[in-house]
C-alpha cells in the first residue's frame, strides 16, 4: 500500500530535490546560477556569430541589453514591469516545489485569475479606487487559487499526478478564455474579435512614474511583488504551515508519519500557488493591459517555472531571478532596436540559462576553479 | 530572409544613447504584430515597404517584433525613446496601443496599417485597403476553377481587416453563380451573420493545416486562409495532397513569390500592397507633407490586386480570364458593387 501512495517517481523527486535544496548546497544556489548566466551569454554570442552577425554588432547588442534593462529610468521601469508577473507566478511555483508539487499550470491560473480580475474591473462603476483595486486583485487571486486547487484536489483524492492535471487545466483555460471573451457581457461593444471591455480607471493599479514621463509604465504592482516575496518567506520559514509544506516536500513519508495531513497540504499548497499566479494575471490586466484578450498570459506562466528553478525556490532567489528575466525581456527589446538582433536570441539565452542550472555538474566541469574557491570560502 | 549585415551595417549606438540629438539620417521604425517579420505575408510585406524606402530614399530602417500582445505598448514605447522619425505599427490589433502612444507623444509621427481611427488622430496616418475588391476577383475565379463546387476560407481573428477578405471572396463566388447559373458554395464564412472559421491566432502553422484539412474533408478544393503565416500550414497540406485535390489562394503578398517551397500550390493571391503605402508614408514624412488621416488602397490605384496565376495559368480557361477582366473593369467603374 505504501508503495502505491508514493507520490512521485525517482526522476521528478530528483528534480524537486534540486529545485528545493538545503542550506548546505548554497554553492549550487549561488555559484551555479551565476556561471549559468555568464555561459549562456557567451553561448548566445556564439549563436549570433553562427548566424552571420559580426563582432561589432554582437558587442553593440550586449551594450543594448545592459542599457535597455538598467541604463535609464525607462529601462528600469520596463525591467520592473516585466519582472512583477514573473516573480509573482514564480513564487507560486517555488511554493509548490517546496511542498513537493510540480505545478505546470501557472499559465492557466494566470488566465483564469486575469479573466476574473477583468470582469471585476469593469463591472462595478462608481467604486472608489481604494476599494476597487484590492477587490480586483483579491478576486483574481481567489479565481487562480480555486482553479489550481482542482489539480490539488485531484492529486489528494485520486492520486492523479499534478503535472498531467495542470497541463490539462492549461489547455482547458485557453478555450475557456476564448469562450468567455465572446460572451456578450464581457466582449467589448462594437468588436467581433475576442477582446474584453476595458477595466475601469478606478480599478487600474496606479502608475507610479507618470509625473516623470507619461510613457513610464511602472505601476503599484511592484509593491505587491515585494510584499508577496516577504509574505512567502515568512510563510515558508516562520509558520507551522510553511514547515508542513517543506516537510511534505522533503520527505512525504516522514511528514505523514509525523501526523501531517498530506491531502490538506497538497490542496493548500496548490491553492496558494494558484492564488499567486492568479495575482500575476490580475496584476497584468489591472496594471499593464487594462483588458483581456486570448493571449494576454503571454507565456509568463511557463517562464515563471524557469524563474522558480533559477531562484532555487527561495523567495528572495525568485525575486532576483524574476528581475533578471524582466531585465532580459526589457533589454532584449533594446537589442532589437539598437543592433537589429532577433528577439528570439533572448529566448535562446533564457533557455541556455535553464539548461545550465538544470545541469550543475556541467557547470562545475566547465569552471572547476570557480568551485574550489567557493568551497574553501564556504568552509571558513 | 534578409541579411542583418547588409541592412543593419550603420551603427545605431550613438543614436540610441543620444536619442533625439537628430544628428543622424531619417529613421523609419516598425512594430510587427505576433506573426513576426518573416511571416511571408502580412508583416513581411509592410517591412518590405521600409526596405524599399531604404533603397530609394536612403532612410534607416529598424523593426521590433512583438512576441505577445503584451509587447505592443512596450515596443512602441522603446521606439518612441529610440529617436524614430516615423513609427509604423502593423496591424489592427495594435490600434489601441498606437492611439495611446500617439496621444502621449503628440510630436511623434505615427502610421498604422489596417486601422482607421474615427475621428482621425492628428499625428496618425491610417493605411487601409479595399481588400474586398481584389478578394471578389479571387472568389470569382476560384468559383470558375473549382471542380467540386465547394470553396473554403478561414481567418485568423474575427477583425475587419481579416473578414473583408472573406466578404469579398464569398461575394465574388456568389457573383459567379449569378452570372453563370452555377451553385458553388463557400464554407467558413457567412457575411450576414459575421460568423465563420477562425484560428484565433496569427502564428500557428498547425492550425493552418488542420483548418484546411477540415475544409478539404468537407469537399473544398480551393481554400483561402486569411491569417498571415498560418496559411503556410495550409499550403504544406496542399503540397502533400497535390493541386488536383487542393489549391490555395494566398493573401497579402504574392505567395507564389514569397513562399517558393510551396509556390506550385497557389492558384493566385489577393495582394495588399502595404509595401507601397508604407514607402509612400515614409516619403511623406521625409518631405514634410505628412499629416494624420487616412490612406485607402483600392483596385483602381493598385493598392490591392489579384496576383498573376503563374504556373496555374493553364487551369484557368481563357474564357474565364476574359470574364474576370470584365468584372475587374466593372468594380473599378462602380457598376459592380462588391459590398452589396
Amino acid at each position: 500500500m505504501s508503495e502505491t501512495k508514493k507520490p512521485t517517481n525517482g526522476f521528478s523527486e530528483a528534480l524537486l530535490r534540486r529545485a528545493a535544496p538545503d542550506r548546505a548546497a548554497w554553492e549550487d544556489l549561488v555559484i551555479v546560477p551565476l556561471f549559468a548566466v555568464v555561459v549562456a551569454l557567451l553561448l548566445g554570442a556564439a549563436a549570433m556569430l553562427a548566424t552571420d552577425v559580426d563582432l561589432a554588432t554582437i558587442g553593440r547588442s550586449y551594450v543594448a541589453l545592459v542599457s535597455g534593462s538598467v541604463g535609464s529610468v525607462n529601462a528600469i521601469s520596463e525591467t520592473l514591469t516585466s519582472a512583477i508577473p514573473l516573480t509573482l507566478a514564480g513564487l507560486g511555483i517555488a511554493l509548490g516545489f517546496r511542498a513537493g508539487l510540480f505545478n505546470i499550470g501557472a499559465e492557466g491560473q494566470i488566465l483564469i485569475g486575469g479573466m476574473a480580475a477583468v470582469v471585476t474591473g469593469f463591472s462595478f462603476p462608481g467604486l472608489p479606487m481604494i476599494v476597487h483595486v484590492p477587490l480586483v486583485l483579491i478576486v483574481g487571486a481567489l479565481a487562480g487559487g480555486l482553479y489550481a486547487a482542482i489539480a490539488g484536489w485531484l492529486r489528494a483524492a485520486t492520486g492523479a499526478h499534478e503535472v498531467i492535471s495542470t497541463i490539462m487545466l492549461n489547455l482547458i483555460s485557453y478555450r475557456l478564455v476564448d469562450y468567455m471573451l465572446r460572451l456578450d457581457f464581457i466582449q467589448r461593444e462594437g468588436r467581433s474579435d475576442p477582446i474584453s471591455k476595458s477595466v475601469l480607471e478606478n480599478a487600474e493599479l496606479p502608475r507610479l512614474l507618470t509625473w516623470l514621463d507619461p510613457n513610464l509604465r511602472l505601476h503599484a504592482g511592484v509593491f505587491l511583488m515585494i510584499g508577496a516575496v516577504i509574505f512567502i518567506h515568512w510563510l515558508l520559514f516562520k509558520t507551522r504551515m510553511g514547515f508542513e509544506f517543506r516537510a511534505s516536500g522533503e520527505n512525504p513519508e516522514a511528514a505523514r508519519y509525523a501526523g501531517m495531513r498530506a491531502g490538506l497540504v497538497i490542496v493548500l499548497a496548490m491553492g496558494l500557488a494558484g492564488a499567486l499566479a492568479g495575482l500575476a494575471g490580475a496584476n497584468q490586466v489591472s496594471g499593464v493591459l487594462g483588458r483581456a484578450s486570448p493571449g494576454f498570459s503571454a507565456g509568463i506562466g511557463f517562464d515563471a517555472i524557469a524563474v522558480a528553478l533559477l531562484g532555487r525556490s527561495h523567495p528572495w532567489g525568485v525575486l532576483l531571478a524574476g528581475l533578471l528575466f524582466g531585465a532580459l525581456e526589457a533589454g532584449g527589446r533594446q537589442m532589437q532596436v539598437d543592433a537589429g538582433v532577433s528577439i528570439d536570441l533572448i529566448g535562446i539565452i533564457q533557455a541556455l540559462i535553464i539548461v545550465f542550472i538544470a545541469a550543475p555538474l556541467l557547470v562545475r566541469a566547465l569552471f572547476p576553479w570557480g568551485f574550489s574557491k567557493a568551497k574553501t570560502s564556504a568552509k571558513e | 530572409m534578409f541579411s542583418f549585415k547588409k541592412t543593419l551595417a550603420p551603427t545605431f549606438l550613438a543614436t540610441a544613447l543620444l536619442a533625439g540629438s537628430g544628428a543622424s539620417a531619417f529613421t523609419a521604425c516598425q512594430v510587427t504584430d505576433t506573426g513576426g517579420i518573416d511571416d511571408n505575408s502580412f508583416n513581411q510585406t509592410a517591412w518590405k515597404g521600409v526596405l524599399d524606402a531604404q533603397e530609394s530614399l536612403g532612410v534607416e530602417g529598424r523593426f521590433l517584433e512583438s512576441q505577445a500582445e503584451t509587447d505592443y505598448v512596450a515596443n512602441i514605447n522603446s521606439l518612441v525613446n529610440g529617436g524614430c522619425d516615423i513609427i509604423v505599427t502593423v496591424g489592427f490589433l495594435l490600434g489601441d496601443a498606437t492611439a495611446a502612444a500617439a496621444a502621449a507623444n503628440p510630436n511623434q509621427a505615427f502610421s498604422i496599417v489596417d486601422y482607421a481611427y474615427d475621428p482621425t488622430i492628428p499625428n496618425v496616418l491610417g493605411q487601409v485597403y479595399a481588400t474586398d475588391e481584389a478578394a471578389f476577383l479571387a472568389g470569382y475565379v476560384a468559383a470558375g476553377v473549382s471542380k467540386t463546387g465547394v470553396l473554403g476560407t478561414f481567418g485568423g481573428i474575427n477583425i475587419p481587416p481579416v473578414t473583408i477578405f472573406m466578404d469579398g471572396f464569398y461575394r465574388g463566388a456568389m457573383y459567379y453563380n449569378a452570372q453563370n447559373g452555377t451553385n458553388v458554395s463557400v464554407l467558413g464564412w457567412n457575411p450576414e451573420t459575421r460568423e465563420g472559421l477562425f484560428t484565433n491566432n496569427f502564428d500557428s502553422l498547425d492550425d493552418g493545416r488542420a483548418f484546411a484539412q477540415n475544409l478539404y474533408d468537407e469537399g473544398a478544393d480551393i481554400v483561402m486562409p486569411v491569417a498571415g503565416p498560418v496559411g503556410l500550414g495550409s499550403a504544406s497540406l496542399a503540397n502533400e495532397l497535390g493541386q488536383d485535390a487542393l489549391m490555395i489562394v494566398g493573401v497579402d503578398a504574392d505567395l507564389y513569390l514569397t513562399d517558393p517551397n510551396n509556390s506550385h500550390v497557389y492558384l493566385t493571391s489577393v495582394t495588399k500592397r502595404m509595401d507601397a503605402t508604407v514607402t509612400e508614408v515614409i516619403a511623406r514624412a521625409m518631405n514634410g507633407t505628412f499629416e494624420g488621416g487616412l490612406m485607402v488602397g483600392t483596385l483602381e490605384n493598385g493598392g490591392v490586386d489579384l496576383a498573376p496565376f503563374h504556373d496555374m495559368a493553364e487551369r484557368v480557361p481563357a474564357e474565364l480570364v476574359t470574364k474576370l477582366e470584365a468584372v475587374r473593369a466593372g468594380i473599378i467603374d462602380g457598376s459592380i458593387n462588391v459590398g452589396e
